[in-house]
């Protein structure tokens, strides 16, 4: 047997930093793309959301309304939108639109008067307990004392808890676990891996073995070369659904309260943007390694600004705006919607339409990049 | 007159500031065997790949199987077989597979049939069920070259078919070459063996993107005008060492025990082979120049302009 050779293991170390600096395309993604990343994630992500969209349905204008409104604002977790009927207020929560429903029941000035202890009942969309937690203890901690200005002088005093009774209402999921919310996002999660990377390969491994000069010699189209090798994968994308569903349903409880066939043409709009996404990255990247690289550039962002792992309302505007445009937000949001909420097709709509724009337009992006020549 | 299977004029195409077809003017007629040669790097590939529509030209055109080059591309493929010199079809799948494959892409009619033909005819019908990449060189070359003829080409360009293929594999691919074109096929051909060249019914031979002489291979070696001597004896490598440098000798090789020296200046050459330790022990005589004489000939003078 050879004896171990430091010269040889430095002549290995040679030849690669040799290959590391000819590839300098590589190198430079490797820096820029974690500084992108940081700076995105480090001003973009916060575990403690506040200015959360509160509809504020009211059945009694009154002084108590108004102190109690502002008094909530004034925390800074909530954003309060007057809604004129409860319906109205509940379909917004429905769509994500408004993450709480604040009900002022009728005559509840005068029951305060009487010193009654109306009930005030806050609806939260408790699909993702993290976003709502900290604005829920702020709701349940106002100041006993919030409204004994306003209080007639009988009622004035120094109280021991508010005179009114705030009732938290966690809709979607009572019991605030958060695996009924991480789970149906990880359908959407696990979709993004396995058929991104999939096909991102599929092109650049054409490319890397040569075969790519012959099918371009062939009297084959784009589209055609496109949709045969994406189709198969849309099969595998499904399969995996199923499974991810049945593991979800039979082992963390998840509910189905919407129906599955709209949840199952969701995930196809959403698996055809991926692939649509990672063929394109697979005609621009010349090796696998910066196919890797591409795809890690998109599904990061993904996985952060997208609601997944922290809460979508605690971003700032322009980080929001990103994730608006990423499919992964979208289908999150239909996945919790529809599983947990129940939501048909008019709720999950508005979340809809921006993936098929999406596919439609990564997909024609896809077939320009793919050049029939070698130039 | 026959017609005219590649005609092309003035091609140009640069990667870069790099000039790699350089005004490149082409004619080979319907039927013939064209070797197509030219150091490495002369733009053989990358004239290929024009003529068969992968790469557009910078400038140029013309017409092949008739059709303009540039507009008419996606009917050219349709007629032409081209061998690339890599092998470029899927070692995962069986040779059947890959065969199956191009069949439906060229939507073929009675794809059995045509493939069980072409299995026959390049004699793969027993390895038809075995993966594509477990082949060895030889085999690869002849399920690549079923492949391009699946569709029945007019036209074959063949991008050094044989590069790393052993002798009677080299043959017997060259036999299948020769039957085609005299069914009517015309074959571009690019090699580096001379023996392949000489079994060309036209020779085109390019340096540095351009077109240094066509014609037959008897047309070429008369026409460059060279003489050639050859000697037998002992110690015949001390004699090439020594006439390699000789600026009268164009090619000196040694082929088994005789020693090859070739030049376009008689005198020069006599000059060179007359030196007194050239003569001792070694016997001289007149020989015929062969090609690749002049091949080097021609690539040293490409060489000397740029």
């Amino acid at each position: 047997m050879t004896r171990f050779s430091p010269a040889r293991v430095l002549a290995v170390l040679r030849k690669e930093s040799i290959q590391m600096r000819r590839d300098p395309a590589t190198i430079g993604l490797t820096m820029i793309l974690p500084l992108i990343q940081l700076f995105l994630f480090g001003y973009a992500l916060n575990a403690n959301p506040r200015h959360l969209p509160t509809a504020l349905v009211s059945a009694d204008h009154s002084r108590y309304e108004r102190t109690v409104t502002a008094a909530l604002a004034n925390t800074g977790y909530f954003d309060i939108h007057p809604y004129p009927t409860v319906q109205e207020a509940q379909a917004a929560l429905a769509r994500g639109d408004v993450l709480f429903v604040l009900r002022i029941p009728p005559d509840f000035a005068r029951s305060v008067d009487r010193g009654e202890k109306p009930s005030l009942l806050m609806e939260a969309d408790a699909t993702d307990p993290t976003a709502i937690a900290h604005a829920t203890a702020a709701m349940t901690a106002l100041n006993a004392s919030v409204l004994n200005r306003d209080l007639p002088v009988s009622l004035q005093g120094e109280p021991v808890s508010p005179p009114y009774e705030a009732i938290l209402h966690a809709r979607y999921n009572p019991e605030q676990i958060t695996a009924l919310n991480i789970v149906p996002g990880l359908i959407g999660v696990v979709l993004s891996f396995s058929t991104m990377v999939i096909t991102t390969l599929a092109i650049t491994r054409e490319r890397e073995t040569g075969t790519m000069e012959n099918l371009l010699a062939m009297p084959v189209r784009p589209v055609e070369v496109m949709l045969g090798k994406i189709v198969p994968y849309i099969g595998l994308g499904y399969a995996q659904t199923f499974l991810i569903l049945a593991v979800a349903v039979l082992v963390f409880d998840v509910p189905v309260r919407g129906s599955v066939p709209l949840l199952l043409f969701a995930l196809g709009v959403f698996i055809a943007c991926n692939l649509a996404l990672g063929f394109t990255f697979s005609t621009i990247a010349t090796t696998q390694m910066q196919a890797q690289q591409l795809v890690q550039f998109a599904l990061l962002p993904s996985f952060m600004l997208s609601g997944f792992l922290y809460p979508f309302y605690g971003m700032p505007a322009w980080a929001r705006f990103i994730g608006e445009v990423l499919p992964l937000t979208h289908v999150l949001r239909i996945c919790r919607g529809v599983l947990l909420k129940g939501n048909g097709l008019p709720e999950i709509l508005p979340d809809l339409w921006p993936m098929a724009l999406f596919a439609v337009a990564a997909g024609v992006v896809a077939a320009f990049s793919y050049h029939e020549t070698l130039d | 007159m026959t017609a005219l299977a590649i005609d092309v004029h003035d091609l140009r195409k640069s990667f870069g500031s790099l000039k790699v077809v350089d005004g490149l003017s082409l004619q080979v007629p319907e039927g013939e065997i064209c070797g197509f040669l030219g150091g490495n790097g002369s733009g053989k590939t990358t004239t290929i790949r024009i003529l068969c529509g992968l790469l557009t030209p910078d400038g140029g055109g013309g017409t092949c199987l008739g059709l303009d080059l540039i507009r008419r591309a996606p009917e050219i493929r349709r007629q032409v077989g081209y061998m690339t010199q890599r092998f470029s079809f899927y070692g995962d799948l069986t040779v059947a597979e890959n065969l199956e494959f191009v069949a439906e892409l060229y939507e073929i009619p009675n794809r059995r049939r045509a493939i069980s033909q072409v299995l026959e005819r390049m004699g793969l019908a027993p390895r038809a069920a075995q993966l594509a990449g477990a082949l060895s060189g030889g085999w690869k070359q002849r399920m690549a070259l079923a492949a391009c003829l699946l569709h029945a080409p007019r036209l074959l360009l063949l991008d050094e078919p044989t590069a790393g293929v052993d002798a009677k594999a080299r043959r017997e691919f060259w036999d299948l070459i020769t039957d085609m074109a005299a069914e009517g096929m015309t074959v571009l051909v690019s090699t580096h063996y001379m023996d392949e060249a000489e079994r060309c019914q036209r020779i085109i031979y390019l340096a540095g993107g351009r077109l240094v002489v066509q014609g037959t291979a008897e047309a070429v070696v008369r026409d460059a005008q060279m003489v050639a001597f050859e000697a037998t004896g002992p110690d015949l490598e001390a004699a090439l060492r020594r006439l390699r440098p000789d600026p009268g000798v164009d090619s000196a090789a040694i082929f088994g025990h005789v020693l090859h020296v070739a030049g376009t200046d008689r005198e020069a050459v006599v000059r060179a082979i007359w030196q007194p330790e050239n003569q001792a022990g070694l016997e001289w005589r007149e020989a015929q120049p062969r090609l690749d004489d002049v091949f080097v000939h021609l690539l040293r003078q490409s060489e000397g302009m740029s």
